[in-house]
Parts: structure tokens; C-alpha cells; sequence
């Protein structure tokens, strides 16, 4: 190859890079999250002490998402996801099991009985000595109030159900509490943040600390918060829970992931909700 | 998953030859028959193939779908008004259902 | 800095390949559309209008919207899906203006292609090409 034939060779290369480059309008920090012209949503924050400088901010994960999906989380009819929340909405007020009662009928108006409640989840509950999912707590009252089947966490029923609960604490911080007996579930789930796992050798803070608002393959890291869910993902047209999230993460490390609702994914769910304390509950998110 | 529930948006009233946006959503699957499932057999189409809005039995639009709209079809349009009334929407299913939705507008 | 001939194909060749052009396989059946649209009668230019996004972050939500004032019927069609056919709109007496708006799935990049026939039975067309990404972790 001649010097000027490598020269090409390097602009036919820069090129191609380019049509990529094409894409990087994102992450958009300028970006204003307004949800139907009126709920104003803190998307930004200053990092907590206890994440030691491991991010300059905290960023949702909306920023690095396209202009037209930015869109379509900001108007609540645009959002496909609020026809799930409806759902849920609806099986909020249904009479279920052999007590004869809905969540309604000891909770009162979702609105006022849940809002806050998605905010601080998972959190450490006395009673049963242990960390809890905002799943485990709908199954506990279903079980053992209402006499009816607890829901698969990665179900429909469930799914919705803790959709129309999130989004009743939507706008508000995000606000996990991390110390007291809620602190060694947060220190295992800290350890397997940074843990690499799997064939290929990652950690969540490969993607969500060390590379966020780069590519993976032709994806957009974001910095993996999840203030968003259970978040309608555009390729499944459909709800994706906290745990399936967290799941598929570690599954794609090419490892033998953690069930659904395991110790080990709620206690990585509680300090990754950590890392994203302050951020507005954004349920549900639209995520492509 | 619950049956198909549509979703409208309609502005409360409206001038006379004044155009206005119509939004429309349903929850659907759109099931484009061009999957296979875990054990590699196609998945059946079943997808809404027809849309139609009409305001006091005139015609707004009629629309032809296929297994591109995306699942959960949204539609969006202008429609123009000269009396009071009521518009109904109409979705189409592959399996015979029709889906229904109206919603009543006033002059401005 | 000049480029020869050579150069320029190479370098027309990497663009090229990114833009991932639709397959010849597929294009008969959108012809057929097409022609089953028209009757076979010539499309002309402008008065009609596509609206979506130069790159698409998900195939399966790429929201469109097409304009063409004074049409009776827009055909939309993914010229590169397994399946061109999008969607067919009429406009009735009651419409405010002759523009749609959707979301529809592209399998890959490729063009989008809008035809309207108006009210004097003529066609007009217009493309847009949608680059499509292929990212999603997991699911």
C-alpha cells in the first residue's frame, strides 16, 4: 500500500466512524424533562458522598436517549406505557381472593395511600427482618390479606400493578435509605457492582460508571438508574420490571444470572437505586 | 393482558372550519405473523388491520394497517368541524373484535 | 488533497455500506405496491412530505408522519421490511388537513417511501431514508 493509498484508507475509515458520530447528539445535559406541560422533573443531580466521586453527576437515564423517545415520556397520551398503568389502575380497585377485597379496600385511593411508596423501595422491613422489594410487599398483602395467589414478579398482573404504584410517587426524589439494618444488603450490592462476572469479564461499572454516554454495540450506555421503572422498552412494546432489568444485565456479562427476586438482585436493586437517590421518579420511563 | 383498551384525545370544542389534532392509542400487540416463538414455530398474525374515525357519520379518515404499525398503534390527524357532535373511532381486529371509542365535541 | 478515481470509490464504497441500501430481493414486491397504487401512471415530485427521524434509535417505534395537502389517499411503505406495506389512509369530507402521523417498524435501515394521489387522480412521491440501530441490551 502507498502512504497515500493508507491515507484513504484512514479518511474511508474516520468516515465510516463518522455515521456514528452522527448519532452522539446524545446525551442532551440541556434537556428539560417536563411531563404534560406541568410536572417539572429533576434529571440531574449532584452525586451523594457515599458514591466517592465514582460519578461527576448523576444523570437519568432519559438524557441519553433520542429526541423522539425523550418525546414520547414527556405527554402521558403519547406515552404507550400509561395504558399499562391503566391496567393496574383498574386491578387496584378489583375485588381479588377468597377475603373478599382489593388493594383499595384496606389502602384507601391509590393516589393518596401509594404516593412516596415507590420512592423508597426496596427498604429493609422490621416485621420480616429483611429487605423488601416493592413486589414483595404487593404479594405479602395479597397473600396474606386478600387470600389470593402471589403474582410472578415478571408477569403482567405485577407489572402494572407496580407501574400504577410508581407512578403515583412520580416527580418526587428518589430516596432510598442505605443505613442502619438496610446497610450490609447495600454493601453486598455495592461489592457486586463492582464485581466482574461472567465470560466476558464486566462489571455494572464497566458500562454504567466507566462508560456511560458511550456505545456498546450500537446502544447507548446510560449510567443505569432505576428511577424509571418498571419502564416501557419501545423494543418489547411492553413493561419491563426492575429485577428483569437487572437480570438481563448480568446474564449479558455471559453469566449465570441471579432469579428474579433473589437476595442477591434485590440487594444490587437497592444500592443502584442508591446511586440514583435525588433523581425524580420518573415510572413509567420510556426506554427504546 | 387485558382486553384492547383505546385511548382518545379530543379537544372539548372546536371553531367552525378550524382544524384541530385528533390523538389516538390502543394497546395492542400488532403480532406481525413474522415471529417464531422459543420453539421456533411462527406466531399467528393478529394485528388491528383497519382504523377509522367519522364525526356525526362523515368520514375523517380510514386507515389500512399492517404488520409494520408498531404494537400499541398511535395515530395522530386533523379533522375540521361545522356543527356539535360526536366523533367515533373504530379498530379493526384480525380476529373479528371491533374496538370502540367516541367522544363528544362542542362549537367554540 | 485531491482524490483519483480509485479513491473516491473507496471511499464512496464504506458510505455506501453503512447506508446498507435495500436488497434487489425485496424491491419487486414494493414495485408491485406501487404499481397497484397508481395503475401504473408516473408519481411526480413535491406537495408531499416525510417526517422522521434521520436515525432511529429502536426499529420497532420510529414515528412518521407524512403531509400531502389536497390528497385523497397516502400509501406508506417500508421499502426495505419483508413486507413493504405500511399503511393506507383515506381522507374523508371531515378531515382537517391531509397529513397522518404514526409509529411504524423499520427492520433495518432503509428508505421510506410516501405516495399520495391527489384530487385530480395524479401521484406524487417522496423518500426519506431512516438509519436504524440495532442496540438493546438484553430482553
Amino acid at each position: 500500500m502507498t502512504t497515500r493509498a493508507k491515507k484513504t484508507a484512514v479518511l474511508a475509515a474516520v468516515m465510516t466512524v463518522g455515521f456514528g458520530g452522527a448519532a452522539m447528539a446524545e446525551p442532551d445535559l440541556d434537556a428539560k424533562l417536563v411531563i404534560n406541560d406541568e410536572l417539572e422533573m429533576t434529571t440531574i443531580v449532584e452525586p451523594a458522598p457515599y458514591l466517592d466521586g465514582a460519578l461527576d453527576q448523576v444523570i437519568s437515564g432519559w438524557h441519553f436517549r433520542d429526541a423522539a423517545t425523550r418525546a414520547m415520556e414527556m405527554d402521558d397520551f403519547e406515552n404507550p406505557a400509561m395504558n399499562f398503568v391503566e391496567d393496574g389502575l383498574a386491578a387496584w380497585d378489583a375485588v381479588d381472593g377468597t377475603e373478599g377485597k382489593s388493594c383499595a379496600s384496606c389502602h384507601g385511593a391509590i393516589e393518596e395511600g401509594m404516593r412516596g411508596v415507590r420512592a423508597v423501595m426496596p427498604k429493609y422491613n422490621e416485621e420480616a427482618g429483611d429487605l423488601w422489594s416493592l413486589e414483595e410487599y404487593i404479594n405479602d398483602c395479597r397473600v396474606n390479606r386478600m387470600g389470593a395467589e402471589a403474582w410472578n414478579w415478571d408477569k403482567t398482573p405485577m407489572k402494572v400493578m407496580t407501574a400504577a404504584i410508581g407512578v403515583q410517587s412520580r416527580g418526587m426524589p428518589v430516596n432510598v435509605a442505605i443505613d442502619g439494618p438496610a446497610r450490609p444488603y447495600w454493601e453486598q450490592g455495592k461489592e457486586m457492582f463492582y464485581a466482574r462476572t461472567g465470560l466476558l469479564q464486566m462489571s455494572c461499572a464497566s458500562c454504567h460508571e466507566e462508560n456511560y454516554g458511550n456505545y456498546i454495540r450500537a446502544d447507548h450506555l446510560s449510567q443505569g438508574h432505576l428511577n424509571g421503572f418498571p419502564t416501557l422498552r419501545l423494543k418489547k412494546g411492553s413493561l419491563v420490571s426492575t429485577h428483569n432489568r437487572l437480570f438481563g444485565c448480568v446474564r449479558d456479562t455471559r453469566a449465570e444470572s441471579y432469579p428474579k427476586g433473589s437476595a442477591e438482585l434485590k440487594a444490587l436493586e437497592l444500592y443502584v437505586a442508591s446511586r440514583g437517590n435525588g433523581l425524580s421518579v420518573e415510572t413509567p420511563a420510556v426506554r427504546p | 393482558m387485558a382486553a384492547s383498551k383505546p385511548r382518545v384525545k379530543v379537544p372539548g370544542s372546536a371553531k367552525a372550519g378550524e382544524a384541530f389534532t385528533i390523538k389516538t392509542l390502543i394497546s395492542h400487540p400488532m403480532e406481525s405473523g413474522l415471529r417464531k416463538d422459543k420453539q421456533g414455530n411462527p406466531i399467528p398474525r393478529k394485528i388491528i388491520n383497519r382504523f377509522t374515525c367519522d364525526f356525526n357519520g362523515t368520514n375523517v379518515i380510514d386507515m389500512e394497517m399492517h404488520g409494520a404499525v408498531s404494537a400499541n398503534p398511535y395515530i395522530e390527524f386533523d379533522a375540521v368541524i361545522d356543527a356539535a357532535g360526536e366523533f367515533t373511532f373504530n379498530w379493526y381486529d384480525d380476529d373479528g373484535s371491533v374496538y370502540t371509542a367516541s367522544k363528544a365535541i362542542k362549537l367554540a | 488533497m485531491t482524490y483519483t478515481r480509485r479513491e473516491t470509490l473507496v471511499l464512496g464504497a464504506s458510505s455506501i455500506a453503512m447506508l446498507a441500501v435495500a436488497p434487489a430481493a425485496f424491491a419487486a414486491t414494493t414495485d408491485e405496491e406501487i404499481a397497484a397504487f397508481t395503475g401504473g401512471a408516473a408519481a411526480g415530485e413535491g406537495g408531499i412530505e416525510i417526517g422522521a427521524p434521520e436515525i432511529a434509535e429502536n426499529g420497532n417505534v420510529v414515528p412518521v408522519e407524512v403531509t400531502a395537502p389536497g390528497a385523497e389517499e397516502i400509501m406508506l411503505l417500508a421499502t426495505g421490511n419483508p413486507s413493504p406495506t405500511v399503511c393506507k389512509v383515506k381522507f374523508g369530507p371531515a378531515a382537517g388537513s391531509q397529513r397522518v402521523s404514526t409509529r411504524i417498524r423499520l427492520a433495518k435501515t432503509q428508505d421510506v417511501l410516501a405516495m399520495a394521489r391527489m384530487g385530480d387522480g395524479s401521484f406524487v412521491q417522496a423518500t426519506r431514508t431512516v438509519k436504524v440501530t440495532i442496540g438493546g441490551c438484553g430482553g
